[in-house]
């Protein structure tokens, strides 16, 4: 088996341990990346196909395009643990469906702000172009990235018992309001269903 | 665990039986991840989840691993199936075909890649059994959401459109013609015929190329199912496989076709020399009216608009006094032509890379360069000069020449692709110049690639004619002499790494081998008609290596050189195999499409139009009666942009739904980085709403 990329290097074999410090296990992130189906998930493919490395601590999603990125979709992974979001599309100007990646790009950067508004930090929310043929730079750019999330450590949010406040969907937004949970009930004609921002006020 | 939850929409009838099944691909999984420890953890941890039976097989792909999930479908009354295996871009559709046999729905299957994703891109196996489980429970989270889908049924148009007349398009063309359907052959310049027809001779056999080209021209022009549509280029592409609506802008050839009977006295009478830039690569001209060549398909000339006397000063019209039967007409227009077709097959070819961009070679300043097009007219019997080989000044023979290999292609600073056709170009090159002159021949290559039927015996042959080969890239080609014997001649630099020495070779006329590119415009075609190119340019196939001609737009595909660079052979063939796809396509009369659509509820859509200006393929409208968006399900191609754009939810989308999608993120989150129950970190939602009461505050 060969390859040509630089696997990131074993964890904390050269980080040197302050003296007299037991060493701990080392920090083994677990990092969420949503693919495009037609380029960066068949990138993926491509660097499996070719035995290209990479670490083990990414856990890919397909969506059919990088515009079907939902914000709640990064968000719901921070909640349920996940130390890093890698958002992974076609380049600019080769998207599938045209020019929906631009639009993906958008809403990336509301959501970057979003992100940092919530005292997470930057690199743990990456943006990152990869064409079809582009396994080895998938596979190094997935390496670049653990090696960064490595570095920053866990997502450190306080721990607390979260019943009934786990899941960041709307539904359950709305249902933490009280609502029945079947859905909210018939609504006037006319009136609009803004179950988001409202329903968490 | 939170499985159970309030956003699930589990469908109401019954229980969940969920089986699961892990493949060992003999030890392309097994023998990095515990695949027993996987089916076992998954069997008793993901009960909950409504795991009935969890099983690992050798190849699951294999009959007897389909029967497993045909029998357990019907023995355990399973209602879903997770299969976790390779990538579903592989074998999908064979284990969707195994669940519909026992009578389930087959997108209540989902593969999950743990070869791919995991076995193989992985060394630590305690690591990648750990994550060949997360992947896993994502797809079993994932699966509980699915919902029975039924594809959607177009009818297929029996025409096809053929962009490109080059050898790959007419070849593909003739195919359809003779199989009885009705064929659109669109090409940009005055005639088909394509790069081929600029050859004097074809490798390895030396047939001439427009001996066996130009017969398969006048078939295509004349076949009665090809409608021929030449100094034509296709403006725009709706629709969707099966049902494409091609507009394709008829430029004006200021002559009628109808009357024209091809006598070619117009070309005689024009008053107005322009140099042939196209056909003749710069080295020849024509007239103002012309056709590119003798042979030409159709035979109709046009009018070089911008050269023409008449439209630039209001007098000449010499073409229009001669012509006997009044074929000339300055008041044609461009016609804007709708066709409605089934498939498409893309045959657009390649440009020639500009060797300018190599100063170091001289193309362009110093005469007596000239690159691979340039020698192919200039041996061409019928080119600017009677196929007589000589200097540019347009007489003198040479005495010796230099043929460099690789200019622009293996080149770090241009093209990393080897061009695949110009090692047997330049030996074609050396034999021509070896039966026209008495010219002594180099040959400067990096490496000889004679791969294919009979090359290599003709690098033999050209060897044995006395061609001296120097390993080696030239790194200059230069006029400044440093000996009397250099003196006016072009002397090339090289490093001869068979001797790993510094060597100069004084030679009177230098051919640069130059490489293929993609044609500049080649995005702008992959964006109109909606397939993907490469970072260089070139079309990308469906699979490389297992569907070639196909591309990852149903209903579209390339032929030739548009995916790459091909020899005359390869280009043929792909040309008759697109053909063979369209045919089966066509054939079959309807496609199912893959039912992966977005789609409006109404009750819940506010009526903001968000979501209006977001699609690229014009399939969502605003219903003004009811105040509501609506999306025609025909022309959704399932992007999802929408369904994440809309603040009301309102839109959902098949396949990718937002319950399937975080449902699948619990699941890919259930297993930590060392195979434990994840660590669940906490979204502070207390301090969040702490905040925000601040800020109202």
């Amino acid at each position: 088996m060969s390859t040509q990329v630089p696997v990131a290097p074993a964890p904390a074999e050269g980080a040197a341990p302050a003296a007299g410090v037991a060493q701990a296990t080392p920090f083994e992130p677990v990092i969420i990346g949503f693919t495009c189906n037609w380029c960066s998930y068949r990138a993926a493919d491509l660097a499996g196909t070719a035995r290209t490395k990479y670490p083990p601590n990414i856990r890919l999603i397909r969506l059919m395009c990088s515009g079907r990125l939902d914000p709640t979709f990064v968000l719901k992974a921070f909640a349920e643990g996940a130390d890093a979001v890698m958002v992974t599309g076609c380049h600019p100007g080769e998207c599938h469906y045209i020019e929906q990646n631009i639009k993906a790009l958008r809403r990336f950067r509301l959501l970057a702000r979003t992100i940092a508004a919530l005292g997470i930090e930057p690199g743990r929310l990456q943006l990152v172009w990869a064409s079809a043929a582009e396994g080895v730079r998938l596979a190094n750019e997935i390496a670049r990235v653990t090696e960064e999330v490595r570095a920053l450590g866990p997502l450190n949010w306080p721990t607390r018992d979260h019943t009934g406040l786990d899941d960041v969907t709307l539904d359950s937004a709305w249902e933490a309001t009280g609502g029945d949970p079947a859905g909210p009930p018939p609504e006037p004609a006319g009136a609009s269903r803004k179950r988001g921002a409202e329903a968490k006020r | 665990m939170s499985g159970n939850g309030k956003h699930n929409h589990l469908p109401a009838e019954g229980e969940i039986r969920i089986g699961v099944y892990v493949c060992h691909c003999g030890s392309n999984i097994a023998g990095i991840i515990d695949v027993v420890e996987v089916a076992r953890w998954a069997a008793e941890s993901l009960r909950d989840q409504g795991v009935v039976i969890a099983r690992d097989y050798r190849f699951m792909c294999s009959s007897p691993g389909q029967e497993l999930i045909t029998d357990d479908i019907k023995n355990l009354r399973l209602n879903r199936i997770v299969v976790a295996a390779c990538s579903p871009h592989l074998h999908e559709k064979t284990f969707r075909a195994a669940t519909a046999k026992a009578g389930l729905n087959p997108y209540l299957c989902e593969l999950v890649s743990i070869r791919e994703q995991d076995s193989w891109v992985h060394t630590d196996k305690a690591a990648a059994t750990a994550k060949a489980k997360a992947i896993l429970a994502g797809g079993v989270e994932r699966i509980r959401r699915n919902e029975p889908l039924v594809p959607v049924t177009v009818d297929v148009n029996p025409a096809t459109l053929v962009v490109g007349g080059g050898i790959a398009g007419i070849s593909a063309t003739l195919e359809l013609a003779e199989a009885g359907f009705k064929v659109y052959l669109v090409e940009r310049e005055p005639s088909i015929g394509g790069h081929m027809a600029q050859f004097d001779k074809t490798f390895p056999t030396l047939d001439c190329a427009a001996c066996i080209l130009t017969p398969k021209m006048v078939d295509a022009g004349t076949h009665p199912n090809v409608e021929l549509m030449t100094w034509s280029e296709v403006e725009k592409v709706e629709g969707y496989v099966g049902n494409f609506t091609v507009t394709v802008r008829k430029k004006a050839r200021y002559v009628n076709d109808d009357l024209c009977t091809g006598c070619g006295v117009c070309q005689e009478k024009c008053p107005k020399k322009v140099i042939d830039e196209v056909f003749e690569a710069g080295l020849g001209y024509r007239k103002a009216i012309y056709t590119p060549f003798d042979q030409a398909v159709p035979r109709t000339p046009v009018i070089d608009r911008p050269n023409c006397i008449y439209f630039e000063k209001g007098t000449c019209k010499a073409c229009e006094k001669f012509c006997e039967v009044g074929a000339i007409d300055f008041n044609q227009e461009d016609q804007v032509l709708t066709l409605q077709v089934g498939n498409i097959i893309l045959a657009t070819g390649y440009d020639l890379f500009d060797a300018r961009k190599m100063q170091q070679y001289g193309y362009g300043n110093l005469p007596n360069v000239f690159t691979s097009l340039e020698f192919e007219r200039l041996s061409n019997s019928a080119g600017p000069t009677n196929g007589h080989v000589v200097l540019r000044d347009g007489v003198t023979e040479p005495r010796s020449v230099a043929i460099v290999h690789c200019v622009g292609s293996r080149d770090r600073n241009h093209n990393n692709y080897c061009s695949a056709i110009c090692c047997m170009q330049s030996l074609k090159f050396a034999h021509l110049v070896h039966e026209h002159t008495e010219a002594t021949i180099y040959e400067f290559y990096i490496d000889m690639r004679t791969a294919g039927k009979g090359y290599d015996e003709f690098y033999q042959r050209i060897m044995e004619e006395g061609g001296i080969f120097v390993r080696g890239k030239p790194a200059e080609i230069s006029d400044v002499a440093r000996t009397p014997e250099e003196e006016g001649k072009l002397i090339i630099q090289v490093e001869d790494t068979l001797i790993g020495e510094q060597r100069r070779f004084p030679v009177d006329m230098v051919i640069l081998s130059a490489g293929l590119e993609p044609r500049a415009d080649a995005k702008e075609l992959a964006t109109r008609f909606g397939i993907s190119c490469s970072f260089d340019g070139w079309a990308i196939e469906k699979h490389p290596k297992l569907d070639p001609v196909a591309t990852m737009t149903e209903g579209v595909f390339v032929a030739g050189c548009v995916s790459g660079p091909k020899d005359i052979p390869a280009s043929v063939a792909q040309g008759a195999a697109a053909a063979a796809r369209v045919l089966g396509r066509i054939q079959q009369k309807v496609m199912n499409l893959e039912p992966i659509k977005a789609s409006v509820i109404e009750e819940f859509c506010s009526g903001c139009r968000i979501c209006n200006g977001l699609c690229p393929y014009n399939a969502i409208s605003f219903d003004e009666a009811k105040g509501v968006t609506t999306i025609n399900a025909a022309m959704c191609q399932g992007c999802g942009t929408c369904v994440a754009a809309c603040p009301s939810h309102a839109i959902t989308g098949t396949g990718f739904s937002d319950e399937q999608v975080l449902a699948q993120i619990e699941g890919l989150l259930r297993v930590g980085a060392d195979g434990t129950p994840a660590r669940r970190s906490v979204f502070p939602v207390a301090q969040h709403e702490g905040t925000e009461e601040a800020v109202r505050a």
